[in-house]
């Protein structure tokens, strides 16, 4: 057993018992940030701010929520919205949190692409990142359906129905997964379980992960610069904090990482008080309704581009593209063979590889949108096989990039 | 060495142990996860065939799916006449002529809409298309409307039974079981 001695202090006490200081000094005041960045890397903070916001709105949710084909729909749209005081605060942090946190997540992965924040030993940060987007993905979707309004019930069926398989008909699956013939008691419940329990620990896990695989090769910076953060932390810690190219994690870049923070906390509350609407599809306040479809099914904005590579072609091979599309950004690291792990503008093809690939996914999200008829499903027909074409492309692009 | 060996026998003896659990805990999470049989009890539905009047699509319910039955007019029957495949997907009740589908888009199972000055249905949600007898007229679909296991009964048709004119479909493809 180690040795203890009375304590001087509280702070003495603990240090003793859990060593405070070495974890505060770890994790915090001597984890070393590079000063070459800018505000586009705060967004792993508003993210974890968001989820943050996510939890605790959804905890105030779950004390009023049933989940229960009869009483679902009224417990969201009368007892949490109209009853419970400040319910309608919790449902709109909810819904705008649930739709702004892909906004910033597409913003975090594009700051990745850009910058080459997937090379060079980052690989596991890129992966498990894109393990979040999947769990995110599956937290949206199972969250989606609680309101049990025609939207839920019919994305509900339509995305269970993708695990048919196509010609495979694998409708036993799919009645598996429901629980059920169609979507029903078992299915509201199950993905209730998995919206509020699973997929919350997954993510969790994920995040201490995604973390965990930060500390060896350190946050990247604006030019890819290759830093000795052992040499330059000496020289922080040596008092030269103007020539390091280092600064420490707490309060240094914390400071600028919360100022950020409370820019994007204006916006998002100015989202939540005046303009929650756009994250309320209003066909979902129609109770679902197994035997009348809406006129239009479409997921929400942050699904649409895959949707729009599912849609212009027939079954089997829509199904093949959309499966295509859901893991292709995982093989990033593998697929992109050049060496130089510097911003998109100094890397000759990449660059236009880079803003077709932002482009073309914007086009292809407006092209869900829409009815999927006449010029529209031309244009989303060309933006799918564009979005096909340039993942090929890429390893030929990046194999002949000259060393920078 | 002889300590190793005793500790790596101990450690397959361990992991043959939970493999084993493991596997029989995963057989009882899929079973779980399994329709109730409550549900899959509730799984038959009798339709009286001489309620229905001729080009009025008329939405019953069969576990819990739509299902579209629509009596032939005699200018349907000949045109279906012309189109051997087109037949083949009619139930024949009493004198007259019924389409009997899942009203479910074969594509991602959407709702199709009927047209009756049209004759033919459209599924809003990525524009498919199927005719009056339920066949597929325009992708994405992959095939006509699924029609569901029935027995003919008098003048009275059970889903959820399978007769001999539905055993009949399946083997010559008119319909996959739905």
């Amino acid at each position: 057993m180690a040795h203890f001695t009375k304590a001087t202090s509280l702070h003495d006490w603990l240090n003793q018992r859990l060593a405070i200081d070495t974890l505060r000094r770890v994790l915090a005041t001597e984890y070393w940030i590079p000063k070459n960045i800018n505000f586009l890397w705060a967004m792993g903070m508003v993210l974890a701010i968001t989820f943050g916001l996510l939890l605790i709105s959804g905890i105030f949710l779950l004390m009023y929520y049933q989940p229960n084909v009869n009483l679902a729909f009224d417990s969201v749209n009368y007892t949490i919205m109209q009853e419970v005081g400040y319910g309608w605060l919790w449902r709109h942090v909810h819904g705008v949190a649930a739709s702004v946190v892909f906004l910033i997540i597409y913003i975090h992965m594009f700051t990745g692409i850009y910058y080459g924040s997937y090379k060079k030993g980052r690989e596991m940060i890129w992966l498990s990142g894109m393990l979040l987007f999947v769990a995110f993905s599956a937290e949206a979707f199972s969250g989606y359906m609680l309101p049990w309004g025609q939207m839920s019930y019919w994305a509900g069926m339509v995305i269970t129905n993708l695990f048919s398989g196509g010609s495979l008909h694998a409708d036993g699956l799919v009645e598996w997964i429901r629980g059920d013939y169609v979507p029903a008691q078992a299915f509201l419940n199950r993905f209730f379980m998995l919206h509020v329990l699973l997929i919350p620990l997954a993510i969790l896990g994920l995040i201490g992960l995604h973390f965990g695989a930060l500390r060896i090769p350190h946050v990247n910076n604006q030019d890819g610069e290759e830093i000795d953060f052992e040499a330059e932390a000496a020289k922080y810690k040596a008092g030269d904090k103007a020539n390091s190219k280092v600064i420490a994690f707490v309060n240094d870049f914390m400071s600028k990482d919360m100022m950020v923070v409370g820019i994007y906390l204006i916006f998002f509350f100015y989202l939540v008080f005046y303009h929650y609407d756009f994250a309320m599809d209003p066909v979902n306040f129609d109770p679902a309704d197994g035997l009348k479809t809406p006129a239009h099914i479409y997921p929400e904005w942050y699904f649409l581009w895959s949707y729009e590579i599912l849609r212009p072609f027939s079954t089997n091979t829509g199904l093949i593209a959309f499966a295509f599309a859901q893991v292709i950004f995982f093989a990033l690291p593998f697929l992109d063979k050049s060496p130089n792990a510097v911003p998109a503008s100094r890397r000759g093809l990449f660059k236009y590889w880079f803003w077709a690939m932002l482009i073309d996914m914007i086009i292809l999200t407006a092209m869900g949108k829409v009815p999927p008829e006449g010029a529209f499903s031309t244009i989303g027909l060309y933006a799918a096989l564009t979005f096909i074409g340039l993942w090929i492309a890429l390893p030929f692009i990046t194999k002949t990039e000259k060393k920078v | 060495m002889k300590n190793n060996s005793r500790r790596g026998f101990m450690g397959k003896a361990f992991g043959a142990v939970a493999g084993v659990g493991a596997v029989a805990s995963l057989y009882a999470m899929k079973r779980s996860w399994d329709p109730l049989p409550s549900v899959k009890a509730a799984g038959f539905t009798t339709l009286d065939m001489s309620a229905y009047k001729e080009n009025e699509l008329v939405t019953e319910k069969w576990r819990g799916k739509p299902i579209f039955v629509l009596k032939q007019t005699a200018d349907m029957v000949k045109k279906a006449e012309a189109n051997p495949k087109d037949m083949e997907r009619l139930i024949k009740v009493g004198n007259d002529y019924f389409m009997v589908c899942l009203g479910l888009c074969t594509h991602l199972g959407c709702i199709p809409g009927y047209d009756s000055d049209e004759k033919s249905f459209l599924c809003a949600c990525h524009g498919g298309m199927y005719d009056f007898t339920g066949d597929v007229t325009k992708a994405p679909p992959p095939r006509g409307l699924d029609i569901p296991p029935f027995k003919i009964d008098g003048n009275k048709l059970v889903l959820g039974e399978e007769g001999p004119e539905y055993k009949k479909m399946l083997e010559n493809g008119t319909t996959l079981r739905a």
